[in-house]
């Protein structure tokens, strides 16, 4: 019989924060930056212009039937080599996660944008707004409230798919679990350590995503 | 003469391989009522559509007070009519429209919905462009529901909204596209009350109807479209009450139920 023993966790409990720490950075600057990136995307594959669109197509197609890993390896051990740059784990977990999370909004953002009746933009466009102000004032708003749902479901994804960064040494959660692990020969009572952190911390986050959908099915009409 | 607030010359509209209505000319003078009847598919709402450029006319030009809107310019095998959008944007504050199915925006209330234009549009600040709306509101009776949602309106609110919206943007002439079509018909009585209290008003504008008996009392001039243009025109008592050609008497003839 096993005998379960956390202790070596508690004492390196500040091990496991400071990964969960780098882990919620991560995905929160593949948020910040992935969702402009999925809207931009979006739109210019909705122009109607080839020579925006196409482009727009091919990034999203690329990001979206790549394995995640294969692009992060890319970045990391691939692109230096083109740009003769240094890379850190950091900025290549980041330029990864942000382009891919982009690639995925951008097709959540499309789905939303094309699902809008198009009564709503002739109605804008005969008041005598432009195409830019009707996307901004009339189609958005009404968009983002049905795509709210989808992009929760996808920002958690993007949360968990980011532990491969620990493959290119990027201190995440994982990472700091694995350390952790063969310091204290206690992988067991680390990784269940480290899975009940993602569980608590996702499940936080689906909880404020719910209420937020909520408030905002309150806070006006989806129906005509 | 008069130069007419709007003139249609030569408008041709296609979908594909198919005509829907070619060589139209039409002359409209400030203070105009025109009715457009005709069967389904006969292009009514496509002809008023092309008037604000809803739909892009495939040949012919739009003339608003005498200015041609669109730039023509010469290629090889004739003329092409070029359209930007700013100038469409501006024909479209000065052409309002009124849609068959509303299309109020739902995320605005009935306020944020006549406002709208004025703040986006017309860069007007809040405070004045609320007190415009709410004035076009009363107007369409419904002052008491500017806080309301559109999912809250009945149907024949949410088309008054739509006629408030409409006005706010001061238009020189207003286009209505079948605008009781989508209502109960117990709703319709108070939409078409609002739109004959704006024709008392004296404003210009275009509507296309099924209700002929509405048209009858409503409009100055009646505009019969089949076979590809307009095909009888005249005054209500002449197209509707004595048709010459024998669409229109076949049309009419299948609307007896409705007095005049």
């Amino acid at each position: 019989m096993y005998r379960w023993d956390f202790t070596p966790i508690w004492a390196h409990g500040d091990l496991l924060l400071a990964g969960l720490g780098n882990t919620l950075v991560l995905t929160a600057v593949a948020l910040a930056g992935g969702l402009p990136v999925g809207l931009a995307l979006a739109l210019a594959r909705l122009s109607g212009n080839r020579l925006m669109a196409a482009p727009a197509g091919l990034v999203i197609e690329v990001f979206r039937t790549t394995p995640p890993l294969v692009q992060l390896f890319w970045f990391y051990f691939g692109l230096p080599i083109i740009l003769n740059v240094e890379m850190t784990p950091y900025l290549a977990a980041a330029l990864t996660f942000t382009i891919q999370s982009g690639a995925f909004f951008a097709e959540i953002f499309r789905a939303g944008i094309v699902s809008v009746d198009k009564g709503q933009s002739e109605s804008a466009r005969a008041i005598g707004m432009s195409k830019a102000q009707a996307m901004r004032r009339i189609i958005l708003p009404q968009a983002v409230k049905r795509m709210f749902p989808a992009m929760m479901e996808r920002s958690i994804e993007l949360m968990k798919t980011t532990t491969l960064v620990a493959t290119v040494s990027y201190a995440d959660l994982l990472y700091q679990a694995n350390e952790l692990a063969q310091k204290t020969f206690r992988p067991l009572e680390v990784f269940t350590a480290a899975a009940l952190l993602y569980f608590v911390t996702i499940t936080l986050v689906s909880a404020l995503g719910a209420l937020v959908e909520r408030r905002m099915a309150q806070s006006g009409e989806m129906t005509r | 003469m008069d130069t007419p607030l709007l003139r249609l010359a030569g408008l041709d509209k296609r979908f594909g391989d198919r005509a829907v209505f070619s060589g139209v000319d039409l002359d409209v003078k400030r203070g105009d009522r025109i009715a457009i009847i005709g069967a389904s598919g006969s292009g009514k709402s496509t002809l008023l559509r092309c008037i604000n450029f809803l739909e892009r006319p495939d040949a012919g030009r739009v003339i608003l007070n005498g200015e041609p809107v669109g730039a023509e310019r010469q290629r090889s095998g004739g003329t092409e009519t070029r359209y930007d959008e700013g100038s469409l944007n501006r024909l479209r504050q000065r052409v309002g429209m009124v849609f068959q199915q509303f299309n109020l925006f739902p995320h605005m209330t009935a306020l944020g919905n006549v406002m709208e234009g004025l703040v986006t549009v017309k860069r007007m600040a809040r405070a004045p462009a609320g007190e415009r709306a709410m004035a076009e509101l009363a107007r369409v009776g419904l002052a008491d529901k500017a806080e309301a949602y559109p999912a809250h309106l009945s149907g024949g609110q949410k088309q008054r909204v739509a006629i408030a919206r409409a006005l706010a943007m001061e238009p020189e002439i207003l286009l209505f596209d079948e605008p009781t079509s989508a209502l109960d018909p117990a709703l319709v009585g108070e939409v078409l009350d609002t739109i004959q209290a704006l024709a008392a008003e004296g404003r210009t504008m275009i509507l296309v109807t099924h209700e002929i008996g509405f048209a009858y009392h409503m409009a100055t001039r009646v505009l019969f479209l089949a076979e590809g243009g307009i095909y009888e025109q005249g005054t209500p008592d002449e197209v509707l009450k004595a048709p010459r050609r024998p669409l229109t008497q076949a049309f009419i003839a299948g609307h007896r139920r409705f007095s005049f």
